[in-house]
Parts: structure tokens; sequence; C-alpha cells
């Protein structure tokens, strides 16, 4: 057993998961595979199974938070030391893993890292709507002011956290659409995170989790939330103290 | 008051009547939910003291009449109306707390039973089966 593990959430992914596992397996062998099969109606967690990966079958589909937090408590309760969340659709290269955790180990003082994908200078960033680059731009800009640390990309979810991450999110992790709360809940727990540039691909297959429907309705459910966050307590952290969680808890 | 002029007084007393089965009813209806365990104590008691309430009122004559007075509102009902919309929103108020503890519960036994299963899996792996019993019975449904 590796003390790394890599998380990969997955609702009806049976065409990209296999390709992704193998991936994860050839560019990152230092890390165990574990894959979050989120109520699919379609062969995922079968496929995941026989690519070798960990599979945890959630009951019904609990939403991409819900089914996070299992995975951090996963990582928790087996001691896992660093957890990076990689998407079963093929959007985040597994190749850049090491380029996450060289930066992790390069900073001991950080917690967590972030693959950005509007960081590098000459690469294109990632085609998506414009409605929904105006949402990250005003998540950024909102998360930059309140951390007072420049925050690039809130929604990647390509995440790499060391053991006091973990442990925080394996007792509180945001819902539904959980990557800008996250920020705001490390950001709470006085936790500290930096961004590295990532290239990430258009989707294998599958659908977002977030349609343009629904997008007005996670804006400003994730403001609401952020603003909220605002007020509450931020535990002191002492050098020595284990974590700041169980204060809270 | 206008109303109350035009109408005789026996047609005021079977009206209060009326008022009065009306909360009695509310009130058994909830004490029998409780009694067939439809509906537990703790949810029922706010729909009790509705019941209770309404009861209170129509069968203290002027009561309604004088209290809405002290506070100052001189139409009575327009008091009644006030009280019942507040107790409304107090009562979805509390069933949205609820609701929302009640899925954050649903949450974490929809991991923990996910991070078992995964762990009885594993155990019947390791002892040559393929898998577990319950695994095979859940996906079947």
């Amino acid at each position: 057993m590796n003390s790394n593990l890599a998380i990969v959430p997955a609702h009806n992914e049976e065409g990209a998961i296999g390709q992704t596992i193998a991936a994860l397996h050839r560019w990152a062998p230092d890390f165990d595979v574990l894959v979050i099969d989120d109520g699919s109606t379609d062969r995922t967690g079968a496929v995941a199974t026989a690519a070798g990966a960990v599979v945890l079958r959630m009951p019904y589909n609990l939403g991409i938070g819900g089914g996070m937090q299992t995975g951090y408590i996963y990582a928790n309760e087996n001691g896992y030391e660093i957890a990076v969340q990689v998407d079963g659709d093929g959007q985040h290269d597994p190749r850049q893993i090491k380029d996450l955790l060289e930066c992790l180990e390069a900073h001991p003082d950080l917690n967590m890292v972030t693959g950005s994908r509007f960081l590098d200078a000459n690469g294109e960033g990632y085609r998506s709507s414009a409605a929904r680059r105006v949402g990250i731009r005003i998540f950024a800009g909102v998360l930059s002011l309140v951390t007072g640390q420049k925050v690039t990309d809130p929604t990647s979810g390509f995440r790499l956290t060391d053991r006091r991450g973990i442990e925080l999110f394996a007792n509180d992790y945001p819902i539904d659409y959980p990557e800008v709360e996250a920020i705001m809940l490390m950001h709470t727990h006085r936790l500290r995170s930096r961004e590295v540039p990532v290239v990430m691909e258009p989707r294998l297959t599958g659908e977002s989790a977030i349609s343009s429907f629904q997008s007005v309705y996670y804006m400003v459910k994730v403001l609401l939330a952020v603003f909220v966050s605002l007020f509450r307590k931020r535990p002191v952290r002492e050098a020595a103290a284990p974590t700041a969680i169980e204060q809270v808890r | 008051m206008i109303l109350s002029t035009s109408l005789t007084s026996a047609a005021l007393v079977s009206q209060r009547v009326e008022v009065i089965a009306v909360a009695a009813g509310i009130c058994a209806v909830i004490l029998e939910l409780i009694r067939r365990k439809h509906l537990m104590e703790r949810y029922a008691i706010l729909w009790l003291f509705l019941g209770f309430t309404i009861l209170v009122l129509a069968a203290w004559k002027g009561l309604l009449t004088s209290l809405s007075h002290a506070a100052g509102i001189y139409y009575p009902p327009a008091a009644l109306f006030a009280v019942a919309f507040l107790f409304v929103l107090a009562l979805l108020l509390h069933f949205s707390i609820v609701l929302s503890r009640l899925s954050d519960q649903n949450k974490i036994l929809a991991q923990r039973l996910a991070l078992l299963q995964q762990q009885l899996d594993e155990r019947h792996r390791e002892d040559g089966g393929n898998e577990s019993p319950v695994h095979q019975s859940s996906r079947a449904s």
C-alpha cells in the first residue's frame, strides 16, 4: 500500500474511467487509486474494479461533495499522507500530478496545491461557455479578496492535499458544488494553499455536473456559502497542535 | 361588529360550537397520529399547540377581541391572521431545519455504508469468494 491516494469521483463514466485509471497507474504509480462510484446506473463500478481500482459504491447519487468527502474519509481512516483529486472523465492529466506533488514538497508550509487552468501564460486556458467563465472570474475575485491570496481557478477539482487537508475534509466538506467552498474552508481553518499551472483536456465522455440552467443557482448558493463562512470562528492554529478541526466539530 | 349585529345570538352560539368542534377535531387527529406512531411527539407538540389555541379562542368569548385590542389591533381577525401567519412561518422554518439535519445524517449513513461495503467486499475477495452477497443483491435491486 502506498501512502498516496488518488481519489477519482465518477458518475456514469464507464467510457472514460478505465482509461483514467490506466493513466493513473502509468503516470502516478506511487498513488493508490480510489474510485467513488456515485450512484452510477452504468457499469462504472465494474469497469473500475476490473481496471484495478478500489471502488466505493455510493448507495445513491450523493453529489460530488458527499462523494469526495467519502474519499477523504477513506484516506483519513487508512492513514494516507497525500490525497489528490482526479476527475473520472479524463479532464485532469495524471502526468501533472507530479507537478502538484513537487510544489507541495518544495513548500512544507502548504497544505493544498491546486492545478489552475488560468496560470499558464501561453496556455489557452480551458474552452468553456462564456457564462461559466464569468462565474469563475467572479469567484476568483471574491476568493482572492477574502483570502488575501491570488486565486485564479477556484472551480478546479484537480487538487492535492497533505495529511492536514485530508483530516479537515474528512470531517467537514461542502456539499453539492464543493470546490469554491473548500478554498474558504481551508482559509477558515488557516490551512495554506497555492496554485500551479496545468492544462486540462476536454472531457472524454459524460456530462458536466453543472448545466447552464443550474449555473445561476450555483453562483448564488456558493456566494451565500462564502459570505456566511466569513462569520465563522477561525480557530487559531498552533505550531504543535494536531489540527484545528476538533475544536470546531 | 357590523356582521355580528346582523346575526342572531343563536347563530353566534352555533358558530362557536362549530369552531370548538373543529379545534377539538384537530387535537383528536394529532393524538391519534401519535398513537399510531405516524407522528413523533416532538413534531406533534407544535400542532397540538395550534389546536389548543383555536380551542381556547373559540371557547373563551371575547378573549381574541380583548387580546387584539390590548395589542393595538382594532380588527380582531387581523390579529388572528397575523399570529396564524407567523405560526406557519415558524413551522416551515422548523421543518427546513429538520430537513437539513436529516439530509446531513442521511449523507453520513450513505458514506459509512459505502465504506463498510468496500471493506466487506475486500474481506470476501481475500477469502476467495468474488463479491459479498449484500453487494450482489444491492446491484440487482
